[in-house]
């Protein structure tokens, strides 16, 4: 049964997502998928353990041996992403019970909950492959499953979001294939490993240029590099809350993941670096899109939108670490990338939980709130803390690691823009801070009060791993150093 | 002589294209779409990819153009110019060309058999299928088989665009219910097409059922099979009305046996691994791997084509169901 | 000699533009997504074009034959066509949403709305009241 453990983790959900349309009942439907969700979870936590102690565990599909079948392979790093998906997926869902309802019409919970599993499918499969094509296909997968979730929400602008993430995320999609493809025409094969290691002899290729050219660029869309995040706020804004905790913790995460694994695993950094100027465009994008979308974030009326931007402007600090270049920086990315899911995981659900007593996300909405939902606010304050980056939260971890890096490479400059941008994090957390607790309460209507506990109670266990996360950072950078190490010791 | 068709289809694929890219009557659009991919097909013909010219041919001359076609009815037809100059696509469009014209530079030349790309992992589809798999499409045996993974993923796609269509256009049963008490639909007068049409559907259903299950002999399989039958079903539908349609097909019952296609399919992968297997790895299904391999690709081949066929008429019903409805809201 | 053995991808690179250019620079939904499948079956070209062997056949084998065009491509296309008509579909569908929200699939007449929309929030944050927006659910079912 271990043996199979790669490919359980992506088959349950794939399977469940079926057995929704098959069960139909609205209730029982998301007890489903939480059950679901919950065997995808203990299956991650299983892997990851074997991964620590066994190290790569290689699994050939259809029984034929890569290059000529599929194979599903589980390192260091994807273990850890995998770990983090499924999580996300069965806490998020834990709060859909009962948030739900507030959002949706009964009749549309089963596609909800099918269109989730299936993103959720979408996002393992991509994690688990090691075949570049494969990831094409999952890709797809989860691009079209979220266009779904995104479209379900209840503004007519959602309709325009979805329909403009279809676009951009299409056009993402076809530069990742045309990548592929140029990569296949001249070496051959599929699988990353094979490929890695025939690139070399082609290296002084211009067609092998190009296709890094593409596939980076396609890639880059998908997770909403600045500038091609257009796509991103809007999405996130006008999707079910729900949806949008789910996808902003986990959907850009494993788009980086497919960059992070491309470079390193596949054409290798020394390579990409010095073939194309990648790291002086990653620090440019990086930052540029740091400042340019936190100070976007700190006028925004909507609290989903002004989250949404800032969770750009946190993309471009894993950029910026990614492009230093040592296994420090990897560290830092990797270290953020799980951070930023548990902080933007606990907000966009208390914003939900805000949404399902109050109708809206709307900043004026919240004018004194504190009073009346004291617990929810509690949470959006602290996980406004963590995007901050005070000491505790999982945010200062993060944010330390990446002025770590940058200071061994002895980038002062970019240290102190990186502190500077904290800043405007600062301004956007203390205006909703202003609205929330030093203002009148619009509506004087007993009614407004924390949401059910069922929804608190996923809300809280992500509030205390931003702390305990903080703290007892054992797991996240004991992980994170050992990919970053074996992804620079090229040891697969 | 390939060489020849080749440069003529290119060039009749370039004007198309640009026709496309200057017309403003959509409805003209939409057609040159759809001779575009009927082109396409021939050039994937003249290229040995008889699959791919087979499926480009039903999906995107057949379904695809049926669709934009349903959608225009709902939309209006006719595009508004644009206010500005599009310098920055321009700019865009042309570095991206570039880009790609430069990577050719290195490229392997057309039709060379010297190229990378046959000498790694195709030989061994080409001179070891028979004897692993047994099944003389070679195309058939990688998809199925050897790749089979990536069609499992390709069916789960078809069925998350289902989940996403049906979502977008619910259609209330009042709406359903005030269609049943009027009207024939709108091409029932057209005596002479359903006679014909009652005379082809037969043929229709025949030959997708061939498609389906002669896939590994010749060009076909699971997945144009279900294109063929959902044709003909939607060609029943445009004569016949949409009321007798699903009174034979019935939503729920599509959705449920798209649901099942999937399940068909990742089933036989669960049922591999219960027999002690790897995921999808059908030698061990029979006491003879080779047979093994023969019921497994019968069998996902099966799931694929169930999916197919009932996604593709539940789109289409979708969309009628959708014209209908405006009908309605405008005589409210 | 480079020249004639590339045409057939330089004349593909062609076709791949002036798809991508309907995607981005027209206004219209639909015919952005008419260009979106002109994109994809443009790379679809690309792939069966590197498989294609002067002088091959289709890779269904038989005794006759000896040289066999490569089949992983078609493959790989197969599956890449599949997934193009599953994305038409689904912008399709979401083209007819807007249409009956807004009355309009020009893009610049529905960011205008959403201005407007904005506005009105933006209003409402300062204590105006908003009139009754129209109502996305009436369409909806």
């Amino acid at each position: 049964m271990i043996d199979h453990l790669p490919i359980l983790q992506v088959v349950v959900p794939l399977l469940g997502a079926p057995l929704c349309i098959l069960v139909r009942n609205p209730r029982a439907v998301g007890l489903f998928a939480l059950l679901v969700s919950t065997v995808t979870l203990l299956i991650s936590c299983t892997l990851l353990q074997q991964v620590l102690l066994n190290g790569t565990l290689v699994y050939a599909l259809g029984g034929w041996a890569a290059p000529w079948g599929i194979e599903y392979r589980i390192d260091y790093l994807n273990s850890y992403l995998l770990l983090l998906v499924s999580a996300m997926g069965a806490i998020v869902l834990v709060a859909s019970q009962s948030s739900i309802g507030g959002e949706l019409p009964r009749n549309r919970h089963m596609l909800f909950y099918t269109a989730y599993l299936l993103c959720l499918t979408g996002l393992l499969g991509i994690l688990c492959t090691g075949d570049a094509f494969n990831v094409f296909v999952f890709l797809e997968i989860s691009s079209l499953s979220s266009y779904t979730l995104i479209s379900l929400g209840n503004d007519r602008r959602a309709l325009t979001a979805s329909y403009q993430y279809l676009i951009m995320g299409t056009i993402g999609a076809t530069f990742i294939i045309i990548g592929v493809g140029l990569m296949y025409m001249m070496t051959g094969t599929l699988n990353m490993y094979d490929l890695a290691q025939r690139l070399p002899e082609v290296h002084n290729s211009k067609t092998v240029l190009s296709a890094i050219g593409f596939f980076i660029v396609g890639v880059c869309l998908k997770l909403a590099l600045f500038p091609l995040h257009l796509w991103l706020p809007n999405a996130y804004a006008f999707a079910p809350s729900i949806a949008t905790a789910f996808l902003a913790a986990t959907s850009t995460k494993v788009a980086i993941y497919v960059l992070i694994r491309f470079i390193f695993s596949v054409v290798g950094p020394v390579f990409a670096n010095t073939v194309l100027p990648l790291q002086e465009i990653f620090v440019v994008l990086g930052v540029s899109g740091i400042f340019a979308t936190s100070i976007s974030a700190i006028y925004q009326l909507n609290i989903k939108r002004l989250f949404a931007y800032s969770s750009v402007a946190q993309i471009g600090y894993m950029i910026l670490a990614l492009a230093i270049g040592t296994p420090l920086g990897l560290t830092a990315t990797l270290l953020h990338l799980f951070n930023h899911a548990l902080m933007k995981a606990a907000l966009f659900l208390a914003i939900g939980g805000v949404v399902y007593r109050v109708g809206s996300a709307q900043l004026s909405h919240f004018a004194g709130l504190g009073r009346q939902m004291p617990w929810t606010m509690a949470a959006i304050v602290a996980g406004g803390l963590s995007l901050i980056g005070v000491p505790l939260t999982v945010g200062f971890v993060s944010k330390w690691y990446l002025v770590l890096a940058l200071l061994e490479n002895g980038w002062w400059p970019l240290t102190i823009l990186v502190l500077i941008s904290s800043l405007l994090a600062v301004i956007y957390v203390w205006r909703i801070v202003e609205w929330v607790y030093f203002s009148s309460p619009r509506i004087m209507i007993d009614e407004v009060k924390d949401p059910p506990l069922g929804q608190l109670v996923p809300i809280y266990v992500l509030v205390i791993a931003n702390f305990y996360l903080g703290i007892d950072t054992s797991l996240t950078v004991g992980v994170s150093k050992k990919a970053a190490e074996m992804l620079f010791g090229g040891v697969f | 002589m390939e060489t020849l068709i080749d440069i003529v289809l290119l060039g009749f694929l370039v004007l198309t294209a640009l026709a496309v890219a200057k017309m403003h009557d959509l409805f003209a659009v939409v057609m040159l779409s759809g001779i575009y991919s009927l082109l396409s097909a021939s050039l994937f013909l003249d290229l040995d990819a008889v699959d791919v010219a087979f499926t480009e041919a039903s999906v995107g001359a057949g379904i695809s153009t049926l669709l934009m076609l349903a959608s225009l009815k709902l939309v209006g037809r006719f595009e508004k110019r644009t206010r500005y100059r599009p310098m920055l696509a321009l700019g865009v469009v042309l570095a991206t060309g570039t880009l790609l014209i430069y990577g050719t530079l290195d490229m392997p030349h057309f039709g060379s058999a010297e190229a990378p790309v046959h000498q790694h992992v195709a030989p061994r589809y080409l001179n070891d299928s028979m004897e692993e798999v047994g099944v003389p499409n070679v195309v058939t045996s990688v998809l199925a088989s050897y790749r089979g993974y990536d069609t499992l993923g390709e069916t789960l796609v078809v069925f998350t665009a289902a989940i996403g269509v049906i979502s977008l256009l619910r259609v209330s049963r009042r709406t359903k219910e005030e269609e049943k008490q009027k009207t024939p639909a709108d091409m029932q007068q057209q005596i002479i097409l359903r006679v014909v049409v009652k005379w082809l559907l037969p043929l229709i259903l025949i030959f997708a059922l061939y498609v389906q299950f002669h896939g590994d002999y010749g060009p076909g399989g699971g997945f144009q099979a279900g294109v063929i039958f959902a044709a003909g079903i939607i060609l029943y539908t445009m004569l016949f009305g949409l009321n007798n349609a699903s009174r034979v097909f019935q939503p729920e019952h599509l959705e449920r046996i798209a649901a099942l296609g999937v399940l068909l399919y990742a089933g036989v992968g669960i049922g591999c691994m219960v027999l002690g297997g790897n995921f999808l790895d059908y030698n061990g299904l029979s006491h003879d791997p080779v047979h093994g391999q023969h019921l497994g690709i019968l069998l996902v081949e099966l799931g694929v084509g169930l999916t197919v066929a009932s996604v593709m008429i539940t789109i289409f019903f979708k969309f009628t169901w959708r014209t209908v409805k405006h009908k309605y809201v405008k005589k409210r | 000699m480079n020249i004639l053995g590339l045409y057939n991808y330089w004349i593909v690179v062609v076709l791949m533009m002036i798809g991508f250019y309907v995607v981005i620079a027209h206004e219209n939904l639909i015919k952005k997504l008419v260009g979106l499948s002109i994109f994809q079956t443009s790379v679809f070209f690309f792939y069966i074009s590197m498989g294609k062997i002067s002088g091959a056949t289709a890779p269904i084998l038989d005794e006759q034959y000896q040289l066999y065009s490569n089949p992983l491509p078609h493959v790989l296309i197969l599956t890449a066509i599949v997934v193009g008509i599953a994305t038409t579909a689904m912008g399709l569908a979401l083209v007819v949403r807007i249409q009956e929200a807004y009355g309009s699939i020009e893009e610049h007449e529905i960011q205008d709305q959403d201005t407007q929309d904005q506005m009105e929030s933006r209003l409402e944050a300062y204590g105006f009241r908003k009139k009754h927006a129209l109502s996305v659910r009436d369409l909806d079912e």
